[in-house]
């Protein structure tokens, strides 16, 4: 009875078949990339904008294969652009660390650090994924993935040790952005379902690799790894930050003012 | 300088002389006049300028670019011309100048980047002109510059030029799409092409006879054709382009001249060009102010990096002593 | 230290990038990049010049540790070879009908 009632309350509903699950997966791709995007020609040296980009660039391609999945199981005449488009900020899976802007160089990187290293062990066991196709998606995925993790921990690690500055700004960026951590371990009802029938990916048996090598990282760089009472969520479930809208409102300009054209 | 010195100077200059006219390869470390050193400079490092402050119009874009393939494909370019940009920055700096030096006078205005970066990008199709028009007219450029006689900038066009096939290609595509599309598309795409025909054929320069550089820079093939050369064998491969496209090139005046095998345009112009160049276009305080805001932003990510490496290597000698 | 002085010398260094193409090829020179250190300088080789699946093996070295011969002294140390034309089998004449040789 619950669960119906909240339904009727909820005007956008999950889907909590294997197309949820993959909003789930792709979501945060998608938003982290966008927001990486953003500085594209803005970065601290040419050699770096160059990386995040590469980053973006790979995330971006993740997406794609991601959600020409999904609107193929959806077989309803939907396409990948309409996924990423169309939809509003209520059906938006990605977890809140993906939508946090990009104050300054630690904030983009701390929040990609983070990522990466959940991205990472989520690709690993989704490689084992009974569905071929998202198995598939992950294999090619975690060869990127695992580069960023690389890419990301070592600019930690320079931050944190570098200048009086840098160390400040990071350990504020880490600071910040930690109590949207444990929203990446969240399972939604469509992950449930999926995990059942051996597709999707229990994340909460990837709490503990996920803190130990993120923390191994943040010592190494002589950060303090922070003490969190409250962590933050609601993403999984299309409950958004207010800066969501507003990079969806970029996002998805051209598909908004000109309905039903193509490019 | 003494008399000797001068004399030896003499003698290297027409060396220098006779491998150019011999079509030899300038190296890094060959002896070069001061001036051919300093055209140099000038010249690949406006070429680096341009490349990178030409990300910022078409990075106004990539946020908002109207497919998910469109702006792979988008990132991806501006992506490449910040590779372009770096380099350029590396062939100028085996000239013994540093890229921050060179940075820092395009950061502060002194340093000239092309004009065409100095318009605004208004819509979608926009970004369909640039790569068109735009980087169809840069490479008319960058392909004669693959036979500069500075090694290093020649190799460094060579590897551009590879790069950058895909670049008009991407552009040409946007505006077949929107020319082919709904009324209100092509419509779009025809409102772009009149907004970036003209500046277009700006970019290769004022014309011959009143370039300050050319005689020299040619002589020495810095500079392998002239402006207005280059200029006609862009508008001569621009117009079939367009036809294709079934837009309509903003120029009254354009016609076929059988007898040259040519296209004729009208007058450019050149009041609007000079008010460009001189910093008064329509974005080039924005587009300085975004670069210097980026630069100076950066700034304490550049500092850990070296302070980071630097505790690091103390560390490493600490070890091994 | 004024401030362009201050910047300049928080300049990265410059590096020198080799990348092997494929497997069965040497190191080629393929340009230069500015980083901290070599982690860096491979990482940076890596996302500006293999893009495009130009390679499957980066060095990199500091361009400051790179002797370079001097091409003032470029006669002395290459024209000796011009006449050893015996190095070079064309200078040999076989008489004919030799083969495999």
């Amino acid at each position: 009875m619950r669960t119906s009632q909240q339904k009727k309350q909820m005007p956008y509903p999950q889907d909590d078949g294997p197309v949820g699950l993959i909003y789930g997966l792709a979501d945060s791709s998608l938003i982290l990339a966008q927001r990486l995007s953003e500085l594209t020609g803005h970065g601290p040296s040419l050699e770096v904008d160059m990386g995040l980009t590469n980053i973006a660039l790979d995330l971006f391609g993740q997406v794609r294969l991601y959600y020409q999945y999904a609107a193929e199981l959806l077989a309803d005449g939907r396409t990948e652009d309409d996924l990423a488009f169309l939809r509003t900020e209520r059906e938006f899976r990605s977890v809140l660390l993906a939508e946090q802007p990009n104050t300054d160089f630690a904030y983009t990187l701390t929040r990609q650090f983070l990522y990466d290293h959940f991205h990472f062990l989520m690709l690993k066991e989704l490689q084992r994924s009974k569905d071929n196709t998202l198995a598939g998606i992950a294999t090619k995925g975690i060869k990127e993935v695992a580069y960023h993790k690389v890419y990301t921990s070592d600019w930690i690690e320079r931050l944190g040790d570098g200048t009086e500055e840098s160390h400040r700004r990071v350990q504020k960026a880490v600071l910040d952005l930690w109590p949207y951590t444990q929203e990446l371990f969240y399972k939604t009802e469509a992950d449930k379902k999926m995990i059942e029938q051996g597709i999707g990916v229990d994340f909460e048996r990837l709490k503990a690799p996920y803190y130990k090598a993120v923390t191994t990282v943040l010592k190494q760089a002589r950060l303090k790894v922070p003490e969190v009472a409250y962590f933050q969520k609601g993403g999984k479930e299309g409950v958004h930050t207010e800066h969501m809208g507003h990079l969806l409102a970029t996002m998805q300009y051209m598909q908004r003012t000109y309905p039903g054209m193509e490019w | 300088m003494s008399e000797q010195e001068q004399m030896r100077e003499r003698s290297l200059e027409e060396e220098f002389t006779k491998r150019i006219a011999q079509d030899e390869k300038i190296e890094p470390k060959d002896w070069m006049p001061q001036r051919y050193r300093q055209m140099n400079i000038r010249q690949i490092s406006q070429h680096a300028h341009s490349e990178i402050v030409g990300m910022l119009p078409e990075g106004n874009w990539i946020t908002r670019a109207p497919s998910l393939l469109r702006k792979v494909t988008l990132l991806a370019k501006v992506q490449d011309e910040a590779g372009h940009g770096l380099y350029l920055y590396s062939a100028a700096e085996t000239l013994g100048i540093s890229r921050d030096e060179m940075y820092e006078q395009m950061l502060c205005g002194k340093a000239k980047y092309s004009s065409i970066f100095n318009y605004p990008t208004l819509t979608w199709a926009d970004i369909g002109a640039i790569g068109w028009l735009v980087d169809g007219a840069a490479i008319v450029n960058q392909v004669s510059l693959t036979h500069t006689s500075y090694g290093p900038y020649a190799r460094a066009m060579v590897r551009i030029c590879k790069e950058e096939s895909f670049h008009q290609r991407q552009g040409y595509q946007i505006m077949y799409k929107m020319a082919n599309g709904t009324p209100e598309q092509k419509a779009m795409a025809q409102d772009a092409l009149n907004r970036w025909w003209w500046p277009s054929l700006m970019m290769f320069g004022p014309r011959d006879a009143e370039s300050t550089h050319t005689d020299q820079s040619m002589a020495w093939k810095i500079k392998i054709k002239s402006n207005d050369t280059l200029r006609q064998m862009f508008v001569d491969q621009a117009v079939p382009q367009a036809d294709i496209l079934g837009l309509r090139i903003p120029d009254p005046h354009l016609r076929y001249n059988p007898e040259t095998a040519h296209y004729e345009f009208g007058a450019i112009d050149w009041e609007e060009f000079w008010q460009v160049v001189k910093g008064h276009g329509i974005c080039n305080k924005q587009r300085l102010a975004d670069k210097n805001k980026a630069w100076k932003e950066g700034e304490w990510v550049r500092k850990a990096a070296v302070a980071y490496a630097e505790k690091q290597a103390k560390k490493r000698v600490r070890k091994a002593g | 230290m004024s401030q362009e002085e201050q910047s300049l010398k928080n300049e990265w260094p410059l590096w020198e990038v080799f990348v092997r193409s494929k497997n069965g090829l040497e190191h080629r020179h393929f340009g230069s990049l500015h980083a901290v250190d070599a982690e860096m300088a491979l990482q940076h080789a890596r996302d500006v010049y293999t893009r495009r699946m130009e390679g499957v093996s980066i060095w990199v070295v500091e361009s400051k540790q790179i002797t370079a011969s001097d091409p003032a002294q470029q006669t002395a140390y290459f024209e000796p070879a011009q006449d050893k034309i015996y190095r070079h089998p064309t200078f040999y004449e076989l008489p004919e009908g030799v083969k495999n040789m």
